[in-house]
């Protein structure tokens, strides 16, 4: 049997899953532990899930550097190429909802999301989906604030409706 | 109480017209998030849980039942009239249906699924009702000990069981275990793996996690692979099974709900298996005179049999849920989480203290079927409108639901921080091959195993042996030993002595 090579994606997927196990040993080591629980302190618990978190961690790396396991997948061999366009506006629409939100308040932060979503997937029909837009948000609005009764914050449309 | 009393008692309650409403609305709901493709029953009932807040137990359990049921149904449309499956329970139905439907049978073939639904609910549902007590009798006499044990099992089973790779699932239910964790210990007051930020003292909470995973990760994937396609839905036609459609039917309903059931009963959770099992058993028992339509025209033992499976074991999933608090889906760890938000706890007293409430349910279950049927084949049209909505304004509506439920949580812009980079580790994880159900499960399930061993750990006085020395508990441990390492062990010796 060839040794086969190391497949780069995979490792770092396993590398990343290392890291959250290092990371939870950390802070399960910052847990206060009080003496009067003598029997089973809160930190057993965090320390067992780290230590798993590490063990998977290395047997994924393991796994990766003898060729990994993604690189034959069906899904990733026939993927078509990464689509940047495609990424860029739907990240645009999720930084400008965390940005806007607090200021604009939701139906109006939710409807430039909105807007920018459907151009990440490819509508160029930008007032039809403003249009449309609007009227989801604002229908989700009524819906969580009036039916279900939750909080969703003041806004400058929100105070009209 | 046997289960005729309770279900008497629980058709008495369900009846009423509030009951009903909900169930209708439910069925509606479930439908069409069914029937959507990217949506499923559990990020539904996730984006629901705040109606806990302002509607009594009973009628928030009938709804979250009626999605639940109302999702299989809407999932077969979508895979006989798109060839896409909207969920893995539907992969199987997909293979025939979509072949019945080029050749313009997808009449048929969406009947015998709805009908095949309708069977297997019902039997699925008696099950619940029958076995359900039996369950309960059998778990009141387990210990803190043991339920540990029985959690380890289902872990094992939803994570490492299940799916392509145990490493990948068990890196999944970890996750899940560790979001679980963060937060106040409720034993000591301590605060764990909070990094310093008084925000996450509340813990992370399941509705964020459940969207994030089911909502975020798959719009930011989808938006990663993007190109442009046309999707064709394929015409419907006449709605009818003739004479010659049910005769082939009603073997493959029946033994199709009679194979998903169990699978869905065990905490193995999955309905990959079963819908599997029936369409190899279908395509062996078939009339050899039919026996060329599989796998070229596409045969309806093969729609109806799978859907059959499918539903049964949705069905079956709720028992371990309701008698013994132990979730083997995302949906029903989700639906678990309703219930603490109720203040009541899961686990085999439910059906005693909560008698009214779980009867009424099961009850609300058969309502919720035929409510179903009739929802399925006469407003087909209408599920076929949904269907047609196009992918850019789908996502971007499913984004603006996503963003209200979890802003409503805090009104807090952290929470969406969170949502987005737990988004974009689902996104990661549909790339790499990581299952996101065990994550859910993981973190619903992980605290009360947290406390399940602490209490066993303080009737034992700190003795660790108590997994190990208590017969039904250590049985328990054996089967999931034997679940982890036996495939491979099986897999190893199997290709040693084929050399």
């Amino acid at each position: 049997m060839t040794r086969a090579r190391a497949y780069g994606p995979d490792l770092g997927a396993g590398l990343f899953v290392l890291l959250l196990g290092a990371l939870a040993l950390w802070q399960a080591a910052a847990i206060q532990s009080s003496p009067l629980y003598a029997q089973v302190g809160p930190r057993a618990v965090p320390y067992g899930v780290a230590a798993g978190l590490v063990l998977i961690g290395v047997g994924l790396v393991v796994v990766a550097l003898r060729g990994g396991w993604s690189s034959e997948m069906e899904e990733v061999v026939e993927a078509p190429p990464t689509a940047w366009r495609s990424l860029a506006y739907l990240g645009a629409g999720l930084i400008a909802n965390v940005a806007l939100i607090e200021w604009l308040g939701f139906v109006l932060a939710a409807t430039v999301q909105f807007v920018l979503v459907c151009a990440a997937f490819g509508s160029r029909h930008l007032l039809r989906d403003l249009g449309i837009g609007l009227a989801v948000t604002v229908a989700a609005y009524l819906f969580f604030a009036r039916v279900l009764g939750v909080s969703i914050g003041a806004g400058i449309l929100e105070g009209l409706i | 109480m046997d289960s005729i009393d309770g279900l008497l008692l629980g058709f008495s309650h369900a009846l009423t017209l509030t009951n009903l409403g909900w169930a209708l609305l439910g069925c509606f709901l479930g439908t069409a998030i069914g029937v959507l493709p990217g949506l499923g029953p559990a990020l539904t009932i996730a984006l629901l849980l705040p109606i806990t807040f302002s509607v009594t137990a009973t009628g928030a359990f009938i709804l979250f039942c009626g999605v639940f049921y109302g999702a299989m149904y809407g999932g077969s449309t979508t895979s006989i009239l798109l060839n896409t499956p909207g969920e893995s329970g539907s992969i199987i139905t997909a293979l025939e249906g979509a072949k019945m439907a080029k050749n313009g049978r997808a009449g048929p073939a969406l009947a015998t699924a709805a009908i095949g639904s309708f069977v297997a609910g019902t039997v699925g549902t008696l099950g619940i009702a029958f076995l359900g007590p039996i369950v309960v009798e059998l778990a009141l006499k387990l210990g803190p000990a043991e339920y540990f044990s029985l959690m380890i099992l289902c872990f094992v089973t939803v994570s490492a069981v299940l799916g392509s790779s145990a490493l990948r699932g068990l890196a999944s239910l970890f996750f899940g275990l560790l979001l679980g964790l963060v937060g106040i210990d409720n034993q000591t007051g301590q605060a764990r793996l909070t990094f310093g930020i008084p925000e996450l003292l509340d813990g992370v909470n399941v509705v964020l996690v459940a969207v994030a995973l089911f909502a975020v990760g798959e719009t930011l994937y989808l938006a990663w692979r993007w190109a442009e396609t046309k999707q064709v839905v394929l015409p419907v036609g006449r709605l009818m099974l003739s004479k010659e459609d049910w005769k082939r039917s009603i073997g493959p309903w029946l033994r199709g709900a009679g194979l998903g059931f169990p699978f869905g009963v065990l905490p193995a959770g999955g309905t990959e298996m079963p819908t599997m099992l029936s369409y190899y058993a279908e395509k062996k028992l078939v009339d050899p005179k039919y026996a060329h339509e599989f796998g070229t025209t596409g045969a309806i033992e093969g729609v109806a049999g799978p859907e059959a499976a499918n539903n049964a074991a949705a069905a079956g999933v709720l028992v371990p849920m309701l008698t013994l608090g132990l979730p083997t889906s995302a949906t029903a760890a989700i639906m678990l989480s309703a219930f603490q938000s109720y203040g009541i706890q899961p686990g085999p007293l439910l059906f005693t203290t909560q008698a009214d409430l779980v009867w009424t349910l099961i009850a609300s279950l058969f309502i919720a079927n035929v409510m179903l049927v009739v929802l399925n084949l006469p407003l087909v049209g209408l599920w076929v409108r949904i269907l047609k909505i196009p992918t850019p304004q789908l996502y971007a509506g499913i984004l603006v639901f996503a963003t209200i439920g979890t802003y409503g949580i805090s009104n807090s812009v952290i929470d969406l921080v969170l949502l987005y980079a737990i988004g974009i580790v689902a996104m990661f994880m549909r790339r790499f091959d990581f299952p996101t159900a065990p994550v859910v499960i993981g973190m619903i399930l992980g605290p009360m195993a947290e406390q399940a061993m602490r209490q066993a750990l303080t009737i034992s006085q700190g003795d660790w042996s108590t997994f190990v020395t208590r017969p039904v508990s250590v049985s328990i441990l054996v089967i999931a030993a034997v679940a982890l390492v036996g495939p491979r062990v099986y897999e190893r010796w199997g290709r040693r002595s084929a050399r």
